[in-house]
């Protein structure tokens, strides 16, 4: 069982259920669940669309793209059916948040779905979670029979003249799907590569009916949104970043753990005072802010408000709120190798940039790190990454391109160090296994 | 699939799968959890499953081998009853993923990919499973066991060992 | 769409909202590079290639996913796009095992030209390169992984264009692969289209691999010798001893009626050329009944003697002649003119496969009904009515596919049997077996969907099969002709079947289903009998009886289709004219070596009454054009050769020109000068335009667009005659035809001599276990 962790900065809003047996329906209930998506019926889609707006509740997936605007964008009318769809493929290095929230709030996510449903007009709505996730997916299949049981879901939802679908589903190991449009064709039965952007998802996404991704925690925070009242729920974040975000913290601090704390919380303190500081009293090396694929921040980048607007003038990215902290004896060479071995492993393979440029990448830092690297190699390696970025169909190329550019020019030095043959002071495992 | 039809699967199964291509507003869709659960039972995607799962979902076994070959949980060689996968990405890596790792590869004398001879574990070095927080981690199956540290594993073993004893070796 | 106007490299532009930029960016003549763009199939935007700048738009975008709309402004070419695709072939080749001495797409490889142009020249890794083994997936296809640059267009012609789904892609990121349906085999048409539009040496190609390179090669475009779609075909030809052979077959500059498409045996069928068994020297029969090789003088001096001595002591009735469906339209009606001029006889016919006589009849008085394949192409409705075009029209299906797909034509098909073109109808209709005659009944009931769907149609072709002959078509054809704006195809079956109908190679009829009773222009013709002669059956029956006393058959094989005996023969003096000893050869008195289609000139009309040009691409020793040799016989019987073929008509001889020098070989040029001075162009009795000209002169429908034909491109005739013709009256009646029903890799007689063809029916029917997945 993962261990749930707490701390006194945080605001517990998301988290407000974990750890109080809210995957049974009836203690859902009894902590007040459902009543937002009773409330929503009766407030109907726009205004429900206008809380979302105006809740500043941005995508907890990654890119950060506000879940108001995104409803907005359906078209009301459309011959096909709309869809809502889950996104729970939680695959980024770094990230695990929503395996709590499938562990400890299942019927959150199924309420966000409805209401999801109810502001786009879909009748139906998907969870896809990732393959591994099987005891999460059997945890989210009982809720949503139990929620079928209780009339929450089906024909006529609560009583009323609505009618709604939740569908899981599952992947079986694909990084790449937790793309959205490759999620869809993931979803549809196909190989998880991605599409042809435009169209939209919201315009033309699953069977071709208009379509709202949004990652796990995104929909379960809807029900708090409307709990709430959005402004309530806006008050807590910072200026265009509403509300709060489960952080994951992992890697070299003493109490790593999901923690849920408002947007804008400060980099730095969520290391050493809410995580506990570096593990055994060492020095920071690094920190990851969001996720494998997003640029490492130094020392001295890391006093910044966690938000979308203040990781990205810092050069880096809030990503999935997956902050890994490194500590002076990690080997960056390392790091960064077993950070490129992950995309190159995931790469679909669709587009030539990414398919070639992680297996290069990987294959020259393979043989860099294990003590044969040529001073033109560091040069190569930026290229390379340089080349993939922005060039890519989708943006798997940029998660590989972007952290390995930032290793390599604010690491330089190291990586000079690791030159001809002289081996590396920190790595013990010279010969990485490769998947 | 009509009752009559031959069947690979435990009449369990069979029912499941028979409900799963309901399940979708397309067919298709039943495609990846009918290959997993599929390979949950008969311990991996053999000819015979591609060809079942082909005629039950109504497209080529070229096109369910085209999806199957994408998706790395899926695999066509039988692995061992136990299939311990360990994470060494970056979280699990920081944490002593690749100690906990190495330690399996001693214990079982495999290495990725492996399958012990009496067909009981087999061993695989995966990505990230989602359990970053509570590194090093990794899934037995569809089991997980995170804060590992090396000499946790021969008693993670002993218990799965345990296990497979009490019951007949995978087919 | 409305036009827009948007800016490209600073030259303003126009196109239809929504075309897509490397589209309209070709039209103009701007290229953009692209490995996995490919007109007509679905988009990728995998291969990266095509990137432009488009204004206000952070990334560099796909002209290949962009459509164009107003005011929008690009750039195609400059120092970050040209790096960027630098940076994309560096990539590629990391892994590329660089084999291009040895790759047969050397020299006409899009990776090498994209090379040259943006220079990856040197290598930026240092790694060992991933290797994979070769693999044969069936006689026709090879794949090399490590040449494949995962553009994808193999498969999506696979499964878009030709809808056999063959082909897929496995595992995933730099592992992944193109792989085919029968595990390590590749179960499906072996149309070969997969390794044509390969932009490397990926997929190559078994008849072709590692025989020449391309710049060896002299490419000649001709039509294709099997079925009677008449794909254009270009035949790459290497020059060795003793003549040209031919050593690939593809349909290089898609400039054909078949655009993109060629089929297995119009790819690969060709090696039949090169057969061992292929005949390279006149036989006689000697005294001991074997036959013996013989010079050309021996063996027509000796055949003609026979037959001028036969026709002065029996007359023309003792002497039959047997055509072919796959000689040129020159060559049938010179054979026609000699079998009625040179050995006054009615007695020719030829192995009929089709009604044509009955189409003509049923649309006679009505011109402008029957429909090319480009009409078929550009119809909005079609009508298929029998006929399994996909095995044995593999065009024509391509063409319905395709036009289903990008044209949203809606296909109608009644038919007896489920087709594979089923799955591209908007309806279908099973008929009985016996159906086909009572099917226009049926639709002018209007009851049926089917019927209601077709009778809505404003317009719509109808094509259909050999099942239709006699009243069926005239049936059919009669429903067609009370509609407005429909027009008919018919299926036949070999190259040249509807010109050996069109060229009058029938008893009772002349070229142009000209009764021989009502002669009409053929009136000067020189001693025409007058009485119709004996179809094919009823010659070989007189011959059994002692009644035919000689048979003329030209690259016929009839003794096989009608088990004709060889004591049947036994009294009948017998020249064939053939590539190989055939059956019919076998029996023969006299065996002239005769060409192939590939190398000799002339046109060929399709089933649906196109002409086109054929070219000469082979050449070999020891054989003539069947031209040639009907002029020498009729020369050796002491025939008016002038008469026969109109040469140097006119009296006016022309002066040859100056033929050494700066001018030398510039024919074209002397002929421009011939022509504009009322000069006879035709200068030997051995050029088929000479027969050409006459054939356009006196053959009703054959008013032939010059230009066109010349240029390469189809010729459209009429089947039905100028208004107010008399009909033809003069059919026997009797159903005489058979038709071959030619599969994927068959091809009548001549087929068998392929070994590619064999080959790949052996594939089909015997190695690939599993029943194709579809
Ligand atoms: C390579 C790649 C992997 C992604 N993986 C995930 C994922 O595992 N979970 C997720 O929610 N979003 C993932 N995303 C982001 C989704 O594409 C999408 O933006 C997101 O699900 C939208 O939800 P949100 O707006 O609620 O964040 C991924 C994106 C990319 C490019
Ligand atoms: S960037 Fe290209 S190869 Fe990489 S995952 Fe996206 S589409 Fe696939
Ligand atoms: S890095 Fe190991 S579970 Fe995420």
């Amino acid at each position: 069982m993962p261990r749930l962790v707490s701390h006194p900065d945080e605001v517990k809003i998301v988290s407000s259920r974990f750890g109080k047996g809210a995957a049974n329906i009836d203690r859902y209930v009894e902590l007040g669940g459902y009543a937002s998506a009773r409330k929503c019926i009766e407030q109907g889609p726009d205004w429900i669309i206008n809380e979302m707006k105006a809740a500043n509740l941005r995508g907890r997936g990654g890119a950060g793209f506000s879940a108001g605007m995104k409803w907005s964008f359906v078209p009301k009318q459309s011959a096909k059916p709309k869809y809502v769809l889950v996104n729970g493929d939680e695959s980024e290095p770094g990230t695990c948040k929503d395996h709590l929230i499938f562990l400890h709030d299942p019927h959150a996510v199924i309420e966000g779905t409805i209401i999801a449903g109810l502001a786009i007009g879909a009748k139906t709505g998907f969870i896809y979670l990732r393959g591994e996730y099987r005891y999460l997916l059997e945890i989210m299949e009982k809720a949503v029979a139990d929620a079928y049981a209780k009339g929450f879901l089906g024909k006529n939802i609560f009583g009323s003249e609505n009618e709604f679908q939740v569908i899981t589903q599952t992947g079986a190991g694909a990084y790449e799907v937790g793309e959205e449009s490759a999620l869809m064709e993931s979803l549809e039965g196909k190989r998880g590569v991605p599409r042809i952007k435009p169209p939209f998802p919201a315009v033309v996404g699953l069977y071709g009916g208009p379509t709202i991704i949004n990652n796990a925690e995104t929909i379960a925070t809807v029900p708090h949104v409307i709990e709430m009242g959005a402004e309530a729920y806006a008050a807590v974040g910072t200026v265009r970043n509403g509300g709060t975000r489960l952080f994951g913290i992992s890697g070299h601090v003493e109490r790593p753990g999901v923690y849920e704390l408002p947007m804008g919380y400060n980099l730095k303190k969520m290391v050493y005072e809410v995580a506990g500081g570096v593990r055994g009293g060492r020095k920071l090396k690094a920190v990851v802010p969001g996720g494998s694929s997003t640029p490492v921040l130094l020392p001295e980048e890391i006093d910044i408000g966690m938000d979308f607007d203040q990781v990205g003038k810092a050069g880096s990215m809030l990503g999935s709120g997956g902050v890994v902290v490194l500590d002076d004896q990690t080997c960056i060479v390392e790091f960064a190798l077993r950070t490129i071995s992950f995309y190159q492993h995931e790469s679909c393979g669709w587009c030539i940039p990414c398919r070639e440029g992680t297996d290069w990448i990987k294959k020259s830092l393979t043989r860099f790190h294990a003590g044969f690297g040529e001073a033109k190699d560091i040069d190569n390696i930026q290229y390379l990454a340089e080349n993939m970025l922005g060039r890519t169909f989708c943006p798997l190329g940029d998660a590989a391109a972007m952290p390995t550019l930032a290793f390599v020019k604010k690491f330089r030095k190291e990586f000079e160090d690791h030159l001809n043959g002289k081996p590396c002071p920190f790595a013990k495992h010279v010969e990485l296994a490769v998947i | 699939m009509s009752p009559e039809t031959m069947t690979l699967f435990s009449p369990r199964l069979a029912a499941r799968l028979d409900a799963l291509v309901q399940k979708y507003p397309v067919k298709r869709s039943a495609l990846i959890p009918m290959l997993l659960y599929a390979q949950d039972e008969v311990g991996y995607l053999s000819d015979a499953v591609i060809s079942e799962v082909a005629e039950r979902i109504g497209i080529t076994e070229l096109d369910v081998r085209n999806v199957a070959t994408y998706y790395s949980m899926l695999r066509f060689k039988p692995a061992g009853k136990f299939n311990i996968q360990v994470c060494t990405n970056i979280s699990c890596m920081l944490r002593g993923g690749y100690e906990v790792y190495e330690r399996f590869q001693e214990e079982l004398g495999i290495g990725h990919k492996g399958v012990t001879a009496d067909g009981v574990f087999s061993l695989e070095e995966v990505e990230c499973i989602g359990a970053c927080c509570w590194a090093p981690a990794i899934q037995v199956n569809y089991d997980f066991h995170d804060e590992l540290k090396p000499e946790l594993v021969r008693g993670i073993l002993d218990g799965y060992r345990f296990q497979a004893e009490g019951k007949a070796p995978h087919a | 769409m409305a036009d827009v106007t948007f800016t490209v490299d600073g030259k303003i532009l126009t196109a239809p909202a929504g075309t897509l930029l490397i589209d309209a960016c070709r039209k103009a003549g701007i290229e953009i590079p692209a490995f996995c763009y490919y007109p007509g199939l679905s988009l990728q935007a995998a291969c990266r290639m095509c990137v432009v700048r488009q204004e206000k738009v952070p990334k560099l975008q796909t002209a290949c996913t962009t459509t164009v709309a107003e005011g929008q402004v690009f750039i195609t070419e400059s120092a970050e796009i040209a790096q960027a695709r630098k940076a994309t072939i560096q990539l590629l080749l990391g892994n590329h095992p660089l084999d291009c001495p040895v790759c047969d797409a050397g020299g006409e490889c899009e990776l090498q030209d994209m090379t040259f142009k943006y220079g990856a020249g040197e290598s930026l890794y240092s790694e060992a390169k991933q290797h994979r083994e070769e693999q044969q997936w069936s006689p026709a296809v090879f794949y090399d992984r490590p040449r494949c640059i995962l553009c994808y267009r193999c498969i999506r012609m696979c499964g878009e264009g030709m809808d056999v789904w063959a082909l897929g892609v496995q595992n995933r990121g730099v592992n992944s692969v193109i792989a085919p349906n029968g595990g390590d085999q590749l179960d499906c048409e072996q149309c070969g289209m997969c390794i044509d539009v390969c932009p490397v040496g990926a997929l190559t190609s078994g008849s072709y691999r590692y025989k020449t390179r391309p710049w060896e090669m002299n490419h000649v475009s001709t039509v294709c010798t099997h079925c009677a779609d008449g794909c254009k075909v270009t035949l790459g030809v290497r020059q060795v001893n003793g003549g040209a052979e031919i050593v690939r077959a593809d349909n290089r500059d898609k400039s054909g009626i078949n655009g993109d498409f060629l089929c297995a045996k119009g790819r690969f069928g060709f090696d039949f050329v090169e057969n061992p068994e292929r005949l390279t020297t006149p036989l006689i029969r000697n005294a001991q009944g074997k036959l013996e090789p013989a010079t050309w003088e021996r063996a027509l001096r000796f055949a003609g003697e026979k037959l001028k001595e036969i026709r002065d002591s029996k007359g023309g009735t003792a002497i039959g002649v047997v055509g072919s469906n796959r000689t040129t339209n020159e060559e049938n009606y010179l054979l026609q003119k000699f079998a009625r001029t040179v050995l006054h006889t009615n007695n020719i016919d030829h192995e009929r496969s089709t009604d044509y006589p009955a189409f003509a009849l049923a649309l006679a008085g009505h011109a402008g009904k029957t429909a090319g394949l480009g009409d078929i192409a550009a119809a909005p409705a079609i009508l298929l009515v029998g006929g399994n075009p996909t095995e044995e029209h593999p065009l024509l299906a391509w063409t319905l596919r395709t036009s289903v797909r990008l044209n949203r034509a809606r296909l109608y098909v009644a038919n007896s049997k489920a087709i594979k073109l089923d799955r591209q109808a908007r309806l279908t209709q099973e008929l009985p077996p016996d159906g086909y005659k009572d099917l226009a009944a049926f639709l002018d009931l209007g009851e049926a969907d089917f019927s209601k769907a077709v009778l809505a149609e404003e317009s719509l072709v109808v094509v259909f099969g050999q099942e239709c002959r006699g009243p069926a078509v005239a049936d059919l054809v009669a429903w067609g002709l009370k509609r407005p704006n429909v027009r008919f195809a018919y299926l036949g079956d070999q190259a040249n079947s509807r010109g050996a109908a069109d060229m009058g190679l029938f008893p009772d009829l002349l070229p142009g289903y000209v009764p021989v009773t009502e002669p009409g222009g053929f009136a000067e013709y020189p001693g025409l009998p007058a009485t119709p002669g004996k179809s094919l059956p009823a010659q070989f029956a007189a011959a059994a009886t002692g009644e035919l006393s000689a048979m003329l058959v030209v690259g016929a094989n009839p003794v096989l289709g009608l088990g004709v005996s060889a004591e049947a023969l036994k009294n009948t003096f017998v020249i064939v004219q053939d590539l190989f000893l055939t059956e019919t050869a076998a029996l023969a008195d006299v065996v002239f070596t005769a060409v192939s289609l590939y190398e000799k000139s002339g046109t060929v009309t399709n089933t649906f009454g196109d002409v086109q040009m054929v070219k000469k691409a082979a050449d070999r020793a020891g054989v003539k054009s069947d031209f040639e040799i009907l002029v020498r016989l009729a020369d050796a019987m002491g025939a008016d050769i002038k008469t026969l073929v109109p040469f140097g008509k006119g009296g006016v001889l022309a002066d040859l020109g100056q033929s050494r020098g700066a001018q030398a070989g510039e024919a074209d040029r002397h002929s421009v000068w011939l022509a504009a001075n009322n000069l006879e162009p035709r200068l030997s009795p051995f050029d088929p335009l000479a027969v050409l000209d006459e054939i356009e002169r006196l053959v009703p429908g054959y008013k032939l667009d010059r230009i066109n034909l010349l240029s390469g491109n189809p010729a459209h005739t009429e089947l039905n005659l100028t208004p107010g013709f008399v009909p033809i009256s003069a059919l026997d009646g009797s159903d005489l035809a058979v038709p071959t029903h030619d599969g994927l890799f068959t091809s009548g007689t001549l087929g068998r001599y392929s070994p590619a063809l064999n080959e790949l029916e052996q594939h089909q029917t015997h190695e690939v276990a599993a029943p194709a997945g579809d």
